[in-house]
């Protein structure tokens, strides 16, 4: 009988290793049955109720808990996914390996086959670890949170006294037309991109400055200069913010103190008054963050060759312009994904805005801080006033901005574009 | 003459910076000698030097800095060891085998590693709970280990895709197998990158507040971040001193690291980011 392609296909696809025992490969074959047997064994239940419950966030309040059914859901959703990727991978084995036989290709020896099933299998047993942690805590969550921005989950619908519904895009209109939301939602996304593009530029410019005077040939001690330039990288982040939050302490700290006491000025509002907050913690970011690029920068200034500058003296070319043509492009070509990569940082930046003054000064009738970002509104709404949903959605809104800023950078990078020269 | 004024002004303007630099950090070391709590009757030039603080740290039976300490240490071994192990076993599969998966596997990291942690914490937080390591040590390490992947996997097969197949090639000829090569020949190849990717999960741990005050709720879980977070925060133990004694504690040796490793992490991360 000839050996037909589409019967192992059809089998494999009526339940996984059937092809591969028409094609008389025994023991893969009967792995793949009892793999498959086992997944509907243990799981269909979970599966079942997962399914249902992701569809309905459950119909009995106090009886069935929606955000428990919707994590069952999400869980069996990313089962049947893998379990359709191997479903995959057995019916295209079957295919392949039932085309070779039906062209008279002769089975090699069992010892040899699992020579070769253990070369293949290689890569998948390298990855398969980390693919499963990745899975479990940055897969599931990150769709755990895109699901909530579509349901009504808050204070006023906390399983498992009342349910939850999905709502569609309700929680991103009234992000944009509640006046309550739509207020701090423009407030904040506009201090966002402010506190983003002022902080991160300032402390790109002091970093370059400082590279490019300690790097002067004059200049002697470069070594103690630089340790010194660099100590406030060297800290722990949380520790300098903590300390700098004590000393802008509008009665104690130490600066409105020196004020008084050498200047005989009034105490500056520094954590009353939103536009003072907001002028320190440029001021703390900038300290916080130049010395990495200062750092970063020196190294590649030392490696621009001096043949540039040699050509460019001899050409009678001034010094703003050897600067301007030489040092700057080298240095933005060599740093530029590190850079764009601090503009990220910096918009994503909880730990800064949280440690100062957890956001305030508080505004009133408004749901955010005076200096809240995106991402620290989003912290105050889900473990202060519990707005899961709309905390949700927010976080939504950050990961489109966040993703198409990567994309830019991400886009230039050799080892993307390799992938694609493939 | 212009050139001695142009010195000037450069010495001038690094002076400036270390003044800038150095006040907040003088500051806080003075306050750590200070007697007292209150941030109100401390300067920093103490009038009457004590240890007091440093030594309520360790001695006092109400004192968990010891146990921060090593719980800090703890999460950061741990997890800094995983962090290489998953790490480098992805990026060689990614980097040396075609299989299945592979590329829309690297879209995925690509995506997935420009999320912030912070956008899922409410899961991370129900899911710990589900599997029941919420306030658990291992359950962070569970999310350091997992959330660093997408990142260094891209950065380390970067690293490897700049190794010669040729020595591959040699190795298998002479028998090698797979994961005799990896051991044998590439992973001593690929130490500089490693060593970047086990420092940066090293310190994750120690400079991060915002997952361990999310996951842990024991004061005898904190790690040093939270915990003296709390030194400062609660009502009743406002208690800055302490506070800075504490910290500077933890940033001298943690500074002592930087300064000696910055050249190479500094080439490293520059090797990575244009290469990677």
């Amino acid at each position: 009988m000839k050996h037909r392609p589409w019967i192992a296909v059809g089998l494999s696809l009526l339940f996984a290793g059937l092809g591969q025992l028409y094609n008389r490969s025994y023991i893969k074959g009967i792995i793949l049955v009892m793999l498959e047997l086992a997944f509907i064994i243990t799981f269909a239940d979970f599966i079942g109720l997962g399914l249902w419950g992701i569809a309905t966030l459950g119909t009995i309040p106090k009886l069935d808990h929606s955000i428990f059914l919707l994590v069952y859901g999400l869980l069996s959703l990313i089962m049947l996914a893998i379990a359709g990727m191997i479903y995959v991978l057995n019916v295209r084995d079957a295919k392949k390996e039932a085309e070779q036989l039906a062209s008279g290709w002769e089975r090699p020896k069992l010892r040899e086959r699992m020579k070769q099933a253990y070369m293949t299998s290689m890569p998948y047993v390298l990855s398969v670890p980390g693919f499963i942690l990745l899975l479990f805590v940055v897969v599931f969550p990150l769709l755990f949170a895109v699901s909530l921005a579509f349901t009504n989950y808050d204070l006023y619908h906390s399983p498992p006294r009342q349910l939850v519904d999905w709502v569609g895009f309700d929680n991103f209109v009234s992000l944009v037309t509640v006046p309550i939301w739509n207020q701090s939602f423009m407030k904040v996304l506009s201090w966002t991109l402010v506190w983003t593009v002022v902080s991160t530029t300032l402390q790109i410019g002091l970093g370059l400055v400082l590279a490019v005077l300690v790097n002067d040939k004059r200049v002697r001690f470069k070594r103690i200069i630089r340790t010194i330039l660099i100590l406030p990288w060297a800290i722990p982040n949380f520790v300098t913010i903590m300390i700098f939050s004590a000393l802008f302490n509008d009665q104690f700290g130490a600066i409105n103190r020196t004020l008084r006491d050498w200047f005989q000025m009034a105490p500056i509002p520094w954590l009353t008054d939103p536009l003072f907050t907001k002028l320190a913690l440029i001021g703390i970011q900038v300290w916080l963050g130049f010395p990495f690029l200062f750092a970063l920068f020196t190294g590649v200034l030392q490696s621009i060759s001096h043949d540039a500058y040699e050509a460019a003296d001899v050409d009678g070319g001034t010094r703003w312009q050897k600067f301007r043509y030489i040092t700057l492009p080298h240095v933005l070509f060599a740093t530029g994904p590190l850079l764009i990569i601090q503009y990220t940082a910096n918009f994503n930046n909880f730990n800064i805005i949280y440690l100062f003054n957890g956001g305030g000064p508080a505004v009133r009738g408004q749901t955010a801080g005076g200096t809240d970002i995106l991402i620290s509104w989003v912290y105050q709404l889900t473990f202060t006033t519990n707005n899961y949903n709309m905390a949700a959605a927010i976080s939504l809104i950050i990961g489109v901005i966040v993703i198409a800023f990567a994309f830019f950078q991400f886009r230039r990078t050799k080892s993307f574009k390799e992938e694609r020269d493939h | 003459m212009k050139s001695r004024l142009e010195v000037t002004g450069i010495y001038l303007i690094i002076g400036l910076m270390t003044v800038v630099i150095c006040y907040p950090l003088a500051w806080a070391v003075g306050l750590s000698f200070n007697a007292g709590t209150s941030l109100y009757s401390s300067s920093m030039i103490p009038k009457e030097p004590t240890l007091e603080h440093y030594r309520w740290l360790f001695t006092s039976p109400e004192s968990n800095y010891l146990t921060w300490y090593r719980n800090t240490l703890y999460v950061s071994t741990v997890s800094s060891v995983l962090s290489i192990l998953f790490t480098s076993m992805t990026a060689y599969a990614l980097s040396r085998f075609q299989f299945v998966g592979r590329k829309s596997g690297m879209y995925a990291f690509l995506l997935l590693q420009m999320f912030p942690v912070m956008m899922a914490m409410v899961a991370i937080y129900i899911f710990l709970n589900l599997i029941g390591l919420l306030n658990t040590l291992i359950g962070l390490i569970m999310i350091y280990v997992g959330g660093q992947i997408p990142f260094n996997a891209w950065l380390v097969k970067g690293y490897l895709d700049t190794i010669s197949r040729e020595l591959d090639d040699a190795a298998k000829i002479d028998g090698a197998g797979p994961i005799r090569l990896f051991i044998r020949i590439l992973l001593p190849l690929i130490t500089p990158i490693l060593a970047i990717v086990a420092l940066t999960n090293f310190m994750l741990p120690i400079f991060d507040f915002i997952l361990p005050s999310i996951i842990l709720h024991d004061k005898s879980k904190y790690t040093l971040a939270v915990g003296l977070y709390h030194f400062v925060t609660e009502k009743y133990s406002s208690n800055f001193t302490v506070f800075t004694a504490g910290a500077i504690l933890i940033a001298v040796p943690i500074a002592g690291i930087y300064l000696f490793l910055q050249k190479y992490f500094i080439s490293g991360l520059a090797a990575g980011g244009t290469k990677g």
